[in-house]
Order: C-alpha cells, then sequence, then structure tokens
C-alpha cells in the first residue's frame, strides 16, 4: 500500500514505521529529515525554515516516485510524508519509510525515494535568520549526482 | 488560455504567483514561452537555475506546449 501525505502537521515517524511493520512482513527501513540548525558544528543564526510547494503537483510527484519503488523493488508498503510551511531547527521535514520481505529491498527503496524526492519534488526551502534575512536555498550538484545514480 | 505559475524565487521575481493569457503568436515550445517573458523578467534568461512543469509534469525547454492548460515555472526544488 502506498500513503502519501503533504501537509503543515507533525508526523509521529514511530506510528507510521509501525503501521509498515504491522502485518509482519519482516523488514521496515526509514529515512527522517531534520530541520538542521547547525552548520559544521555551529549555530549558523537559523531561526526557521519554511518550505512552498505545488500544491496541485506535489502529491501526484510523491506517488509517481512511490510507483516506481514499487516497480523495481518487492515492497510491502511506501509511506511518504512532506511537510510544508513554516519549520524550526529540530522539526521532521520529511518521512521515507518502505517495508519488504527482507532488508535489501526495503534499504534501497528508502535510499532511491529520498535521493530522487530531493531533485523531482516541487518543494522550496526558504531560511529565515536571526538578523533578519531572508534566503532561499540553493538546489546542490551533489543531490544531482545521487539521484542519477538510480537511472 | 494558458494558466502560469510561479514559485519560490521566479514568483518574487515576477511579483505574482499565477496569470492567465492566451499564448503570443509564434509561440511552440517552452523555450519560446521563457524567451518571450525573459522581454519583461531577466530571471527566465538563466535556464541552469530555471526548472519547468507542463500540465504538473516536470518538462524541458524543447516541450510543446500547444494547448496546454498549465505551465509552471521554478528555481531548481530544494525539498527533503
Amino acid at each position: 500500500m502506498i500513503i502519501v501525505c503533504v501537509s503543515s502537521d507533525p508526523f509521529d515517524a514511530g506510528a507510521e514505521i509501525a503501521a509498515l511493520g504491522r502485518e509482519g512482513i519482516g523488514a521496515v527501513a526509514s529515512f527522517v529529515g531534520i530541520v538542521r540548525g547547525e552548520t559544521d558544528g555551529a549555530w549558523g543564526g537559523l531561526v526557521a525554515l519554511t518550505l512552498e510547494h505545488y500544491p496541485a503537483m506535489t502529491e501526484a510527484a510523491l506517488r509517481a516516485l512511490a510507483d516506481e519503488a514499487v516497480a523495481r523493488w518487492s515492497l510491502g508498503g511506501v509511506t511518504l510524508y512532506h511537510r510544508v510551511g513554516r519549520l524550526v531547527p529540530g522539526d521532521a521535514i520529511v518521512l521515507v519509510a518502505c517495508s519488504s520481505g527482507h532488508r535489501k529491498d526495503a534499504l534501497e527503496a528508502c535510499a532511491f525515494l529520498i535521493d530522487r524526492l530531493k531533485t523531482d519534488a516541487p518543494f522550496w526551502k526558504r531560511e529565515s535568520f536571526a538578523d533578519g534575512r531572508e534566503i532561499w536555498v540553493e538546489a546542490r550538484d551533489a543531490d544531482d549526482t545521487a539521484a542519477a545514480r538510480w537511472g | 488560455m494558458v494558466t502560469l505559475l510561479y514559485f519560490a524565487k521566479v514568483r518574487e521575481a515576477v511579483g505574482v504567483g499565477e496569470e492567465r493569457f492566451d499564448l503570443p503568436e509564434g509561440v511552440t515550445t517552452v523555450a519560446d514561452l521563457a524567451d518571450w517573458l525573459a522581454l519583461k523578467h531577466p530571471i527566465f534568461t538563466d535556464r541552469d537555475r530555471l526548472r519547468v512543469a507542463v500540465d504538473q509534469v516536470m518538462a524541458r525547454f524543447d516541450t510543446d506546449i500547444r494547448g496546454v492548460k498549465e505551465v509552471a515555472f521554478f528555481p531548481p526544488v530544494t525539498g527533503g
């Protein structure tokens, strides 16, 4: 089963992971992205991160990624949850969780989904700093490289 | 009529998030549309920093837009 949710509300990663494992399937792998308050160990003044998205397209883009994962790996379920709106350091932004009979499918599908989500899903982050600066986060070449390895 | 949507830095550069109009004569691809928009907004000249979706699916600059309902321009995405 595929569950996709885009919301300003927080998610309960533990409950979502437990739900995927409830059928005694064998394995659940997950990734949780957290708003980073530090750069290289020091607080850089970030006070908030605001996530903008393309509402009419976002859930369809995430569902297309989940469909691709289900086609490539043997999965019992996929849960994708992405927050939008204003978040603060320490808040969870994104949850990717996959269940499968054995660890390899769940782990690989989970890595595929977070790598491709970063290049294929229409979200944009704006950083708000303590001194009043507002800066749009620039896309990273490393993210394109990570996504490209999945073909 | 086509609906144009702008997000993030592109929305801020244009000043609105949405516009509706008939495609100008001779505009058949995303690239044509970007060139036409660039006459008013320089951000549309920087193709390396510009991405596009046509009818809510990621597209390219050579995508044909004749007859489509919605074209969205935005910077490279930064979710996750």
